[in-house]
């Protein structure tokens, strides 16, 4: 099998289970305990939060552990909607993971004021619409650096800088889980108050995540309980995905510019490939501020329902961006907001590369993609 | 072969797939998605809830055979509720579920065979296909008290073809016993009775939910048009039915006929049911076209099969039937064999 569904989840990288398996197993402690199993506990999960701190130059106190991706963005904007600060309202993209958009949808429901902004043609944010859909009263902002079904780049310190600029009170997050591998993250660079990660895109165990906050913002939990992560996150702490988390978030950071040459070059190949081995491909990726390892194509005149199950039983693993609970693929909320018609969304195709992708299985997937496209049309 | 099995999560399209998987063939397993709630929801009865699919998806994973979900729900939307809904409406009595074989299954699913690779659709159905003299013949399923060859008698060589019926040569009581013997999670699974898209509830109150407009007031009449009360909707009604009329006279009455245009219910005695034939619209044959001349036609899904002269669209009963209604379909037999199959889109008084 080759798989090319990185954005999805990607493998752990060699160590990071050995790293964990003793916090699941001997180090068995609760990490709030006052004895000394449970302290052996503690110090593995504060040296976790001091390394992934590091590297993403925050304090390890701005740190909140949490279960992955989808609850740090639920904690960041429901935190900051419903803190005791009077503001409560929301400004996000239309083409946000569906952890903000669902949100931003509950918190509709709920009365708070929330806009969700345009992007052009080539995904990126409507910047004129972002700041005049800022009131008095809203209170976050939140940006995704890359885009999980396009690669789409924000500049994030340019949005950041705008928001600022307009309104210095408004906290901006940035949902950067699908950025880790190719971009550098650190968040005085980029200016945000709140950021959210998980491990298993970067080579990390699944179920395990990081919201950076800011000190002095101020957030309501939404898990309640015993007061862990100061009050942010209750619930007693997964140790063995802490330290897996923070050991592969370091590995990541190592590998980070090779993946950005080795990695976006095997993709540019791979899709040089396609673009000369199929009459009318579209790339829906834009060629500019695109991130390394994601490709997203137009078919015209192949269902990618129908792509995609064949390149499955032809041993490529890809994916139409989002899938339900059922499994059906869906129409991509993110290509049509870039203008593309649900036909037309219904031909697209996302590859994604990951760390442990190569030249010649990109080849081959490739030439297998180009070889089913023909037979099917 | 290569096999594309459709699977609904039920014990028989579980029992077909393994059949197939065990004769050797190349098989895939699909569970078409065909309906979402107003707000998104998955249906919650019926043979396409998100429980199902996923019982599916394991029994998939235990015949180790790939396995994805096809949706349809648009297809199905317009070709079988919009149309379930119209049918109400018009004063018929639809069958969805045989719209959902004649739209969605073997009309838009066959026809992606190729794009699958697949050579022939399989389908849990009670019913069986033969090929005899080169040509495709279908038949009553062993079991004849799970017999579905009614549903399927719109079915022509085009679709029997590339169509195979498995389950349809076990009894009921062995499929079970196969699924049961390969150690399948569907073996005991309770059979689902309820329309996908109404669930467990009335399909009366679905179609107040969903389409409050083909609710529209009017009168109840006796035969001889006086009348005798009134209704808020025509689709509260199906022809034959005693209860539920709010009208008293003293001796049992029954809707004899629905106008439509006047959205008008007509009721009479039980005699006023008797219905002397149907007008029929969609007549298909198995194999070449249906000729004029005697026939044994069956006009509910596990209704006795009654003698009839078919004349061009014409089907007059040699004995007057009660409770036929516009919108249900007729299967035409020759013992156990299916001849083809029409749509009642009038009845003859």
């Amino acid at each position: 099998m080759i798989y090319l569904d990185h954005a999805a989840t990607t493998p752990m990288r060699p160590g990071v289970w050995d790293a964990m398996t003793p916090y699941a197993s001997q180090v068995f402690g609760n990490s709030s305990g006052v004895h000394s199993v449970s302290r052996s506990a503690k110090n593995a999960l504060e040296e976790a939060r001091e390394n992934i701190a590091a590297l993403v130059g925050a304090g390890p106190m701005e740190i909140v552990f949490t279960s992955g991706g989808t609850e740090s963005d639920n904690l960041a904007l429901k935190g900051a909607a419903w803190s005791p600060d009077t503001r409560n309202g929301v400004v996000t993209v239309v083409t946000e993971h569906e952890a903000v958009l669902e949100t931003l949808d509950l918190l509709a429901r709920f009365g708070d004021p929330t806009t969700a902004v345009k992007v052009d043609a080539t995904g990126q944010v409507d910047k004129d619409q972002l700041l005049s859909a800022l009131k008095p009263d809203t209170a976050v902002v939140s940006v995704m650096i890359v885009n999980n079904e396009t690669g789409v780049v924000h500049d994030l310190a340019e949005i950041v800088g705008l928001v600022k600029g307009r309104d210095p009170e408004i906290l901006v997050h940035t949902d950067a889980v699908q950025a880790f591998s190719s971009e550098s993250i650190e968040v005085d660079d980029l200016g945000v108050d709140m950021l959210s990660l998980t491990g298993h895109k970067f080579g990390g165990p699944k179920g395990a995540g990081i919201l950076y906050v800011r000190e002095g913002t101020s957030l309501e939990p939404i898990l309640h309980g015993g007061g862990q992560e100061l009050g942010r996150r209750s619930g007693t702490h997964d140790v063995a995905s802490a330290v897996g988390l923070a050991h592969a978030a370091r590995l990541a950071t190592g590998d980070r510019d090779r993946f950005v040459d080795e990695i976006g070059g095997i993709r540019d190949d791979f899709e040089e490939r396609l673009t000369s081995g199929i009459d009318g491909l579209i790339i829906n990726t834009p060629p500019k501020n695109r991130s390394p390892h994601h490709l997203n194509v137009r078919i015209p005149g192949v269902l990618n329902e129908t792509l995609l199950m064949r390149l499955d039983r032809a041993g490529v693993a890809a994916s139409a961006g989002s899938a339900c609970q059922s499994g059906a693929a869906e129409v991509s909320h993110v290509l049509e907001a870039m203008g593309l018609t649900v036909d037309q969304a219904r031909e697209s195709v996302r590859f994604t590369f990951g760390w442990t992708s190569t030249g010649e299985e990109a080849a081959e997937a490739a030439d297998i993609v180009v070889a089913l496209v023909g037979e099917l049309r | 072969m290569k096999v594309l099995v459709a699977m609904s999560g039920g014990v028989d399209s579980s029992v077909a797939a393994a059949l197939m998987k065990d004769s050797g063939h190349d098989v895939i397993g699909v569970t078409l998605k065909l309906w979402v709630g107003p707000n998104g929801e998955a249906p919650t009865a019926g043979c396409c809830t998100v429980s199902d699919a996923e019982d599916a998806r394991r029994v998939a994973a235990q015949l180790d055979i790939p396995y994805y979900v096809l949706d349809y729900s648009e297809e199905f939307k317009g070709g079988v509720v919009d149309r379930f809904v119209h049918d109400y409406a018009s004063g018929r009595t639809p069958n969805p579920c045989i719209e959902c074989n004649r739209t969605v299954k073997f009309d838009r699913l066959l026809s992606r065979l190729d794009d699958f690779d697949c050579d022939v659709l399989v389908t849990g159905h009670h019913a069986r296909t033969r090929l005899e003299d080169g040509e495709w013949s279908l038949y009553r399923g062993e079991d004849n008290a799970k017999d579905q060859s009614y549903v399927l008698s719109m079915l022509t060589q085009h679709e029997l073809t590339r169509t195979r019926l498995p389950v349809g040569e076990l009894t009921k009581r062995k499929v079970r016993a196969v699924a049961a013997g390969m150690g399948l999670r569907t073996a005991y699974k309770a059979e689902s009775m309820d329309i996908c898209f109404v669930g467990q509830r009335d399909y009366r109150g679905f179609l107040r939910e969903t389409a409050p407009e083909v609710f529209a007031a009017g009168d109840i009449v006796d035969v001889d048009g006086n009348k005798m009360g009134e209704h808020d909707g025509i689709a509260d009604f199906t022809v034959g039915q005693r209860r539920g009329l709010g009208v008293a006279v003293g001796e049992p009455r029954f809707v004899v006929r629905i106008e439509p245009a006047t959205s008008t219910v007509v009721i009479g005695e039980r005699d006023h049911l008797a219905t002397k034939g149907v007008v029929l619209d969609k007549i298909t044959a198995t194999s070449g076209s249906m000729g004029d001349g005697p026939v044994i036609a069956q006009y509910r899904a596990h209704g006795e099969p009654v003698r009839a002269l078919l004349s061009g669209s014409t089907l007059a009963f040699e004995e007057p039937q009660e409770a036929v209604s516009p919108g249900q379909t007729v299967a035409f037999y020759e013992g156990d064999r299916v001849l083809g199959g029409a749509l009642i889109t009038e009845t003859i008084i």
